[in-house]
């Protein structure tokens, strides 16, 4: 699939969206230096045509559920980053009121269902999101972001079944990047991934998560047929994890040579910016006007989170139920 | 009023709110049994008959029966409560829950408090619980002290027909995630059970027997034993009052201490395991909360710290017994 589908305006938003998401880790990285960043978090760096790619091909009502490494996804689906950073610096005016953190951003009224701190725990529930669109008949669809890690938990395939058996509205994106936290997936897998969804009579599309373009057009094929009724897809995208596991991973494990290679050979934003000089629908200039632009966005959200308030103390007792006594 | 099952209770409950909201859906290994076979549709009625004629009456659409998944079906209740829908869902028995633990304690029971509020999850979740069906030990369990000590969620107890209707009907329209919990040798207990449809509000303890020498707290199918040892009691000219909690999260602690304050002897009867138990819990409570009440230590009549045997006379012995919980409320005022 060709750049040339796309307007000149629909790349550039493209574009923009990979470039905050990787400029967002990037600068939460560089955060997480100063110590204002409580904890710890994941990045997504080096994966971002994945989530731009599905979630391009989404409705504002449709559903996604996501990870630990889940900032990506957020932002694909739409949630603000100024709520999304204030959230990492544990402040009132994050997406969760401070109360989630990394791991657990959610914006309902963005589809967005959660990242999640326990692996594969997502897809039993985004079948559940998907049961709600085929029994309400909203028409809506739901993606389940997982990684290379997730196929090994049991629910994963519980999940598979499931979504089979009752034909959901439903697709599986399986990130693979190839590390199970510190673990090479060739160490801890077995059979093929695309081999396991078939055994269920998923259809399945491997695809190359460096491409956006790829990405969109699997993304496609499958958005199309859980829409029309024909059940779950499972998508197994292959992408590089810039960063080690969690931000503090040193990511010895791999060697520095390996490492710069997958930045060099490996990355989404520049591979996009070749496929579009080649169709020449968009100058570079322009990209580089985007980046800027980009660029103050992040800052401003930094800013602007780090000179919000924390929670106030009565916050650690609310929401805990709808109502209790 | 008419005289009806803890079973028929449960069943009236489910009808009635499947029919007034369309939102409300169920699934569970088996509710209807024979789903895909060739034979009797609704052949089972569920496990233990407490599902029979959903079927019937809202379709397969809305009354699903599961693969053996607890994992990914509890997940997907949680989900579809989070995104529109009503589910009850059905561990068929609650030590089943090992499976699906993540889906309740991490995920449903946490939604809102992680979204910071923006979110509510109206789950249902029943499944049987307790002894004395010579099934061993992982049919068994009475896993409440698991799922109160959890935020988040609330655990529903059920000790009567009457009880086990009007808290289903609220569990059901209840905004947040409740565990509900039906001791499976109460389902062919009868008592009388209005046939419309009422709600009993959770936190609210019930007076089940007044007394003035001793109270006896009591949970679940506990609440029959207390009430044969209130019998035996009375022989001797003891009166025992016997309160039920109904639910153990949220507790009624305002009615627990109040009559701790009046009566100052208390013997607590659970059939869970004792460390860390609801018992091991409201004990703390009153001694917290009011110490100088008591007159006498307060006394814990429990299971062992064992699983649940099989063996008709260690399993006999190890639920506790009218005569443990006579004997402790006796001890206590005769000291």
């Amino acid at each position: 699939m060709s750049a040339l589908q796309f307007s000149r305006e629909e790349l550039i938003n493209v574009y923009r969206t990979m470039r905050t998401i990787r400029r967002f880790e990037e600068r939460v990285m560089q955060e997480m230096g100063t110590g204002d960043i409580p904890g710890n978090t994941h990045l997504y760096a080096g994966q971002e045509a994945s989530a731009v790619g599905v979630c391009l091909q989404l409705r504002d009502d449709d559903y996604i559920s996501s990870t630990h490494r889940g900032h990506g996804h957020s932002i694909a689906k739409g949630v603000d980053i100024d709520g999304m950073m204030a959230e990492l610096f544990g402040r009132a005016s994050g997406t969760c009121g401070g109360k989630g953190g990394s791991q657990h951003i959610a914006d309902l009224r963005k589809g967005m269902l959660g990242a999640n701190g326990i692996v594969a725990a997502g897809a039993p529930i985004t079948c559940g999101a998907a049961l709600s669109a085929k029994l309400l008949g909203t028409g809506q669809v739901a993606v389940a972001f997982a990684g290379d890690g997730a196929m090994n938990e049991g629910v994963m395939s519980e999940s598979f079944n499931l979504a089979k058996i009752w034909m959901l509205p439903i697709i599986f994106v399986i990130e693979d990047n190839g590390f199970g936290e510190a673990t090479a997936n060739a160490h801890v897998s077995a059979g093929s991934f695309t081999r396991r969804a078939e055994s269920y009579d998923i259809p399945t599309i491997e695809v190359d998560g460096t491409d956006i373009f790829s990405v969109y057009a699997a993304a496609g094929e499958a958005v199309e047929r859980a829409r029309a009724g024909g059940g779950p897809t499972m998508l197994h995208v292959h992408v590089p994890r810039y960063y080690g596991h969690y931000s503090g991973d040193p990511d010895t494990y791999r060697t520095p040579e390996e490492k710069a290679a997958m930045r060099r050979e490996r990355d989404c934003l520049t591979n996009f910016r070749q496929r579009v000089k080649e169709v020449s629908l968009v100058e570079m200039a322009e990209l580089d006007t985007v980046d800027e632009a980009v660029e103050a966005e992040i800052d401003r959200a930094v800013s602007a989170a780090r000179a919000a308030p924390f929670p106030p103390l009565a916050a650690l007792t609310t929401d805990v139920y709808v109502k209790y006594l | 009023m008419a005289q009806k099952s803890f079973r028929q209770a449960l069943n009236e409950a489910l009808h009635f709110e499947m029919g007034r909201d369309p939102r409300v859906i169920m699934m569970g290994e088996d509710l209807t049994g024979g789903a895909g076979a060739n034979g009797v549709k609704d052949a089972w009625g569920g496990p233990f008959g407490v599902t029979r004629g959903l079927l019937d009456a809202f379709g397969p659409e809305r009354i699903r029966d599961t693969p053996i998944s607890e994992a990914a079906f509890i997940g997907a209740a949680a989900g579809a409560a989070l995104t529109g829908l009503r589910p009850i869902a059905e561990i068929m028995f609650v030590d089943f829950a090992g499976v699906c633990l993540d889906q309740i304690m991490n995920q449903a029971a946490k939604f809102r408090y992680m979204f910071g509020g923006r979110a509510k999850t109206p789950l249902v979740i029943r499944a049987t619980y307790g002894a004395g069906s010579r099934s061993g030990s992982q049919h068994t369990q009475a896993l409440y002290p698991i799922f109160t000590h959890i935020p988040g969620l609330k655990v529903v107890i059920p000790s009567t027909p009457y009880d086990a209707k009007g808290l289903l009907l609220q569990a059901i329209r209840d905004d947040d995630p409740v565990i509900f919990l039906e001791h499976k040798m109460l389902y062919d207990t009868v008592g009388e059970v209005p046939d419309g449809a009422y709600t009993i509000p959770f936190g609210e303890a019930r007076v089940a027997r007044d007394g003035k020498d001793v109270l006896i707290v009591a949970i679940g199918r506990m609440v029959q034993v207390a009430e044969e040892a209130a019998r035996k009691l009375a022989a001797e000219g003891i009166s025992a009052c016997i309160i039920d909690p109904r639910t153990t999260s949220p507790l009624d602690e305002d009615t627990l201490l109040e009559f701790t304050e009046t009566i100052g002897r208390v013997v607590i009867v659970d059939e869970a395991n004792p460390r860390c138990s609801v018992a091991a819990d409201i004990s703390a409570l009153l001694a917290d909360k009011c110490f100088d009440a008591l007159k006498a230590p307060i006394k814990l009549v429990t299971a062992p710290h064992a699983p649940v045997p099989y063996a008709p006379n260690l399993e006999d012995a190890y639920i506790p017994s009218a005569d443990a919980v006579a004997k402790a409320a006796t001890s206590i005022i005769k000291r």
